[in-house]
């Protein structure tokens, strides 16, 4: 089991040292999500105020863009230099590559979110810091729904010649739950009284999904990546 | 968690993509301290052949045995013997040399991690790069750090995919070498390569592919460039 958590961590850390040498997909993410968030902002604010309960339907819009393509990227990096035949190579257990690319998709989307929520409460006047622990709860736990099931697809999809295409196309269906159960448990955090116990049913079917997600894709991870 | 072979055997091993088959009915073995040319044209399937033996591609019919262990049986422990420099060299580019080999030794959970690197860094010859990173190489400085990052674990099996690629003569020299070198260590060494002059004299055993099929296999005789002319020709 140490070994499993010893090579996850090395592949998370890899996976850091070469973001913090090229701010590639730092960038590109932070920069799309904020640009999505701007487009709404010029459309649904008027006059100062935002027209209707549409916070929480953006940030998690943004999120999802922003996340998918993080997931592109992160595998086309390992497709580009042919990296991810010599981690298969590697005697780890191969569901450890799984989770080590996760922490570092989950990493890199969390702190575009950093960014991101407080941006979201600046321009559409979203109460971010009455249940901040709920919200980070929230954040956390959908992102990670997200990211489970993402980083398998992209995974998946390296070989494949259509994959930023296939890559929505297949994620954007399966996260459904993931998207709706995150909106709706933030959007009662951010409606005018905030309401937390229907943001906690949120989140607890948010951990239900997670546990769903992450145990299949863990299942399924070296079958599909074997060759 | 690791085993140890000093043989390996190919039996009837076939692989499809489809319809098109890229691999039929190839057999042979060979033992600890060869050196086995695989030679042919583009397409021949050498590469997959070579995929196939690295355990990262499963045949569509017939096996490989690794001292008797079946790679679907054994694993990680047969992976863990074997080591592979394809033709994408599997480095990373914004990494430096020192720490691309690090984090593969680490992968392999290796003891002594900081003296294996630097063994590695001496005989690639790039010990006052290690600390830059490798996007700024030329191919040949990058082919052998690949080489000592596929060698870093000490593999029985090696597998080469076109080890001399953007290799200058005195790269080259060096290299044969160091896969002598290994041979003598009781290193099986397994070669796709197209530069039969450099392989001349390195190889201790040819096999000849066309079309997915070993159309000669021999062992010594006429110079390997006309072995290699009449193989074709009579296939």
């Amino acid at each position: 089991m140490t070994a499993f958590f010893r090579v996850a961590w090395l592949i998370f850390r890899k996976d850091l040292a070469v973001e913090a040498r090229s701010w590639e997909l730092v960038s590109t993410t932070v920069f799309f999500s904020v640009a999505c968030l701007l487009v709404f902002s010029f459309a649904l604010i008027n006059e100062g105020q935002a027209v209707g309960d549409v916070a929480a339907g953006i940030l998690w819009v943004a999120i999802a863009f922003s996340g998918t393509l993080a997931l592109g990227r992160t595998f086309e990096r390992e497709r580009q230099t042919d990296t991810l035949r010599a981690l298969m190579l590697a005697p780890a257990d191969r569901p450890a590559l799984y989770v080590g690319k996760l922490l570092g998709i989950l990493f890199l989307m969390l702190l575009t979110e950093v960014i991101l929520v407080p941006l979201v409460a600046l321009f559409f006047q979203a109460p971010i810091v009455d249940w901040p622990l709920h919200l980070a709860a929230l954040l956390l736990a959908g992102t990670l729904g997200y990211a489970a099931v993402g980083t398998l697809f992209a995974a998946m999809l390296v070989r494949a010649r259509s994959r930023d295409v296939m890559l929505p196309i297949l994620l954007y269906p399966i996260t459904v739950p993931v998207i709706i159960a995150g909106v709706r448990g933030t959007a009662a955090l951010f409606q005018e009284t905030p309401d937390a116990a229907l943001a906690q049913f949120w989140l607890a079917l948010l951990v239900f999904f997670d546990v769903v997600f992450v145990t299949l894709a863990l299942w399924t991870f070296e079958p599909v990546m074997t060759e | 968690m690791s085993l140890d072979f000093t043989e390996v055997a190919v039996s009837n091993v076939a692989r499809h993509y489809g319809r098109r088959k890229a691999l039929s009915q190839v057999s042979f073995a060979c033992s600890a301290g060869e050196v086995v040319g695989l030679l042919g044209p583009n397409g021949a399937g050498k590469s997959t052949l070579l995929s196939i033996l690295a355990t990262l591609v499963e045949p569509s019919a017939g096996e490989v045995t690794y001292g008797g262990y079946r790679a679907a049986a054994a694993g990680a422990a047969v992976r863990a013997r074997v080591g592979l420099l394809g033709h994408d060299l599997y480095l990373y580019p914004e990494l430096s040399a020192r720490e691309n080999l690090a984090f593969f030794a680490r992968l392999y959970g290796l003891p002594d991690v900081d003296a294996r690197v630097q063994r590695g860094l001496e005989y690639a010859n790039l010990v006052d790069r290690a600390d830059d990173q490798v996007l700024g190489f030329s191919r040949g400085m990058r082919q052998r750090l690949a080489l000592e990052r596929a060698l870093v674990h000490g593999p029985r099996l090696l597998l080469l995919d076109e080890p001399f690629t953007g290799l200058d003569q005195s790269s080259a020299a060096a290299l044969v070498g160091r896969l002598r070198g290994l041979q003598d260590d009781g290193c099986l060494i397994i070669a796709a390569t197209h530069d039969l002059d450099v392989a001349e004299g390195l190889l201790t055993r040819v096999l000849f592919l066309r079309q997915g099929r070993i159309v000669s296999a021999e062992e010594g005789g006429l110079g390997l460039r006309t072995r290699y002319q009449l193989a074709m020709r009579a296939s």
